[in-house]
């Protein structure tokens, strides 16, 4: 069982010869090709990722991998720049860009020997909360096909099959979470602006971290709110989070706004003793909508620290209602700023128009970019007129300091850690999910995991236990800027008390199941 | 409600359109949502440009590390004349609203 071992296990596999980067890589792109129906990445890179996997086959055979990653098989998403590989952002604007560089994140994997399988799908320019607005198409939860949610579901009629009631897995960057959640990639990269990494991981039963905004480089990661975006790591465990943590973070000279400060990789200790940590429940992350079977598994988790000792105490978020709205008001004013490099001339879709400068760009736009995105331009360009500039942006930035100095209060008050749900309820249908339109819905799906993204705070998606429908539900834990390996270490902690179940795919063991050259035993499931 | 004017303007400033009146309508409840930050009280309050304001910014050496890509950079552009990218001719404003075809 291979393809289902953690990171870290699947790393001692190939350091120790059970299975080779090459077979792992074959694997990997066999199981993609047969969930193809996922459509979870957008590109698959098979021959690339061949060349990368025998060059680490030479490497492992001269006893010289270049560390814990060399030929582990990731996946990354279509947003971040990668050299000689289409990057499209889900959108039409970009369709057959050929990225001319590695986003630094990307640099770093590669450096470290990773396998780098494909370029994963997305909401188009990564606005929204299900993965369903990309033009490829949406992202179908591996959840959906899971033993765990058939023998849950009741068939309406027997003409309905999973091909009408197969669920969301979230987003933005539902491909990546997908990937890993159907076993075709050890860990991939996302993007987190206001919980496009949290919201899928928690969709799709997976870790998704959040780091602390400045932590880990944004260059090469196309921009969409500049003050809030990081890159996102979503693995199979905690512990896999911090490996992937510990190759990305530090300085880049390349991205002004990552901080200075020496990072030093870290690993997580197995902490049994949490009676030192105070956990802060937010009351206003009871959110209006919030399903009651995720209120009762946030007041079950709760009751597991408060029975091991910690100190658990209710805190108050006071502005947690307008950080909606202040999110709302400040990402389209950065959106319709960032979005004005796509002009045509220099890369991407360029329309025929050409009467004028000004003619061919708005073509090209109005070609190129879907109705939310539109939609997005256009709100943040009135909220940036001179007439609304005071009431509107700089009156939202005023807001944000008070969003963000709840959480220094919280902090300043001795609580370590707060533990919040992820998202108001399991995975939609897909059918249901796309009768609200995007804005309306990540209105309401963003409201658990943005403020963290306004603070810059570093937060972490755990899969805690599945739905009464056999739907993965998370719980968030959120910590103080900079100290993920306090929050991670708790995370972990918590992930072992849950003891979230494995996916039952019938894909992947057939897949897995098959007999390795080198494999001496099977023994990871 | 948003002025004719404001709306052209707007298509004008950020070069996209509103295609129907779904897109106008859309911007209304944009505004509406967004009308509810004049309920907190924030007298007092600085603004917040970025969560990393108490730091400062790294500045390096003014030495040329990179560069000469002409090449690569060029690839991506459609329309291309040695080492220029081509444009359309500027300084030709948009048609005016009554000309156009959006809403």
């Amino acid at each position: 069982a291979m393809l289902r071992a953690s990171l870290r296990q699947v790393s001692a596999a190939l350091k120790e010869g059970r299975v080779t980067p090459t077979e792992l890589c074959q694997r990997c792109l066999a199981l993609i090709k047969s969930t193809k129906f996922l459509n979870a990445y957008i590109t698959v890179t098979e021959e690339t990722a061949l060349k990368q996997a025998e060059e680490s086959d030479e490497r492992y055979k001269r006893g010289q991998p270049l560390g814990i990653l060399d030929g582990i098989p990731v996946a990354v998403k279509d947003n971040f720049n990668t050299a000689g590989i289409e990057t499209t952002c889900a959108s039409n604007m970009l369709k057959g860009y050929i990225s001319p560089y590695n986003a630094t994140v990307v640099q770093k994997l590669l450096d470290r020997g990773a396998v780098l399988l494909g370029k994963t799908n997305l909401d188009e320019f990564a606005m929204g909360s299900g993965s369903t607005d990309g033009v490829f198409g949406p992202v179908r939860n591996p959840w959906s096909y899971s033993r765990q949610y058939k023998d849950k579901s009741v068939p309406k009629s027997h003409a309905e099959d999973e091909e009408s009631n197969w669920v969301i897995a979230g987003g933005s960057s539902g491909g990546s979470a997908a990937a890993v959640s159907s076993f075709t990639c050890f860990a991939a990269l996302g993007s987190d602006t206001g919980g496009s990494t949290r919201n899928p991981a928690a969709h799709c039963g997976v870790v998704g971290l959040k780091p602390t905004y400045g932590l880990i480089s944004r260059h090469g990661l196309i921009p969409l709110v500049n003050s809030m975006d990081v890159p996102g790591i979503l693995t199979r465990c905690v512990d896999d989070a911090a490996v992937l943590l510990g190759s990305l973070a530090g300085h880049d000279p390349k991205d002004s706004t990552t901080i200075q400060d020496e990072f030093k990789p870290f690993e997580l200790p197995n902490l049994t003793d949490v009676s030192k940590f105070s956990i802060g429940i937010p009351k206003e992350y009871h959110a209006p909508g919030l399903s009651s079977e995720i209120l009762a598994l946030w007041s079950k988790a709760a009751d597991i620290f408060k029975n091991a000792g910690a100190k658990v105490v209710e805190v108050s978020l006071p502005h947690t209602h307008y950080s909606i709205v202040c999110y709302h008001v400040l990402c389209t004013a950065e959106v319709a700023s960032n979005m004005a490099r796509f002009d045509g001339l220099e890369y991407g879709h360029r329309s025929d128009r050409r009467e004028s400068t000004e003619s061919m760009y708005a073509a090209t736009r109005r070609e190129g970019f879907n109705d939310v995105v539109r939609g997005r331009i256009l709100s943040g360009n009135y909220f940036l007129l001179k007439q609304n500039y005071e009431k509107y942006f700089v009156k939202a930035q005023k807001v944000r300091r008070l969003i963000a100095n709840d959480f220094v209060k919280v902090f300043r008050s001795g609580v370590d850690i707060l533990l919040t749900p992820t998202t108001l309820s399991d995975a939609a249908p897909y059918t249901e999910f796309i009768l609200e339109d995007n804005r309306t819905r990540s209105a309401q799906d963003d409201i658990l995991t943005q403020a963290a993204n306004m603070a810059g705070l570093p937060a972490i998606n755990v899969p805690t236990a599945l739905s009464e429908r056999g739907l993965p539900v998370g719980l968030q834990f959120i910590g103080r800027s900079f100290q993920e390996k306090q929050l991670l270490t708790v995370a972990k902690w918590f992930e072992k008390q849950v003891q979230f179940p494995m996916i039952q795919l019938e894909e992947v063991k057939r897949h897995d199941n098959a007999v390795f050259q080198h494999q001496k035993s099977a023994s990871f499931s | 409600k948003v002025s004719v004017e404001v709306l052209d303007h707007l298509e004008h400033l950020a070069l996209v359109d509103f295609r129907d009146s779904e897109g106008v309508e859309r911007l209304q409840k944009a505004i509406q949502f967004a009308d509810q930050l004049h309920e907190v009280n924030t007298d007092g309050v600085e603004p917040m440009d970025s969560v990393l304001e108490d730091r400062c910014l790294y500045l390096r050496e003014d030495d040329v590390t990179e560069g000469n890509c002409t090449k690569e950079l060029l690839e991506n552009a459609r329309e291309k004349v040695e080492e220029y990218f081509v444009a359309p001719p500027g300084n030709i404003p948009l048609p005016k609203l009554e000309e156009r075809e959006t809403f």
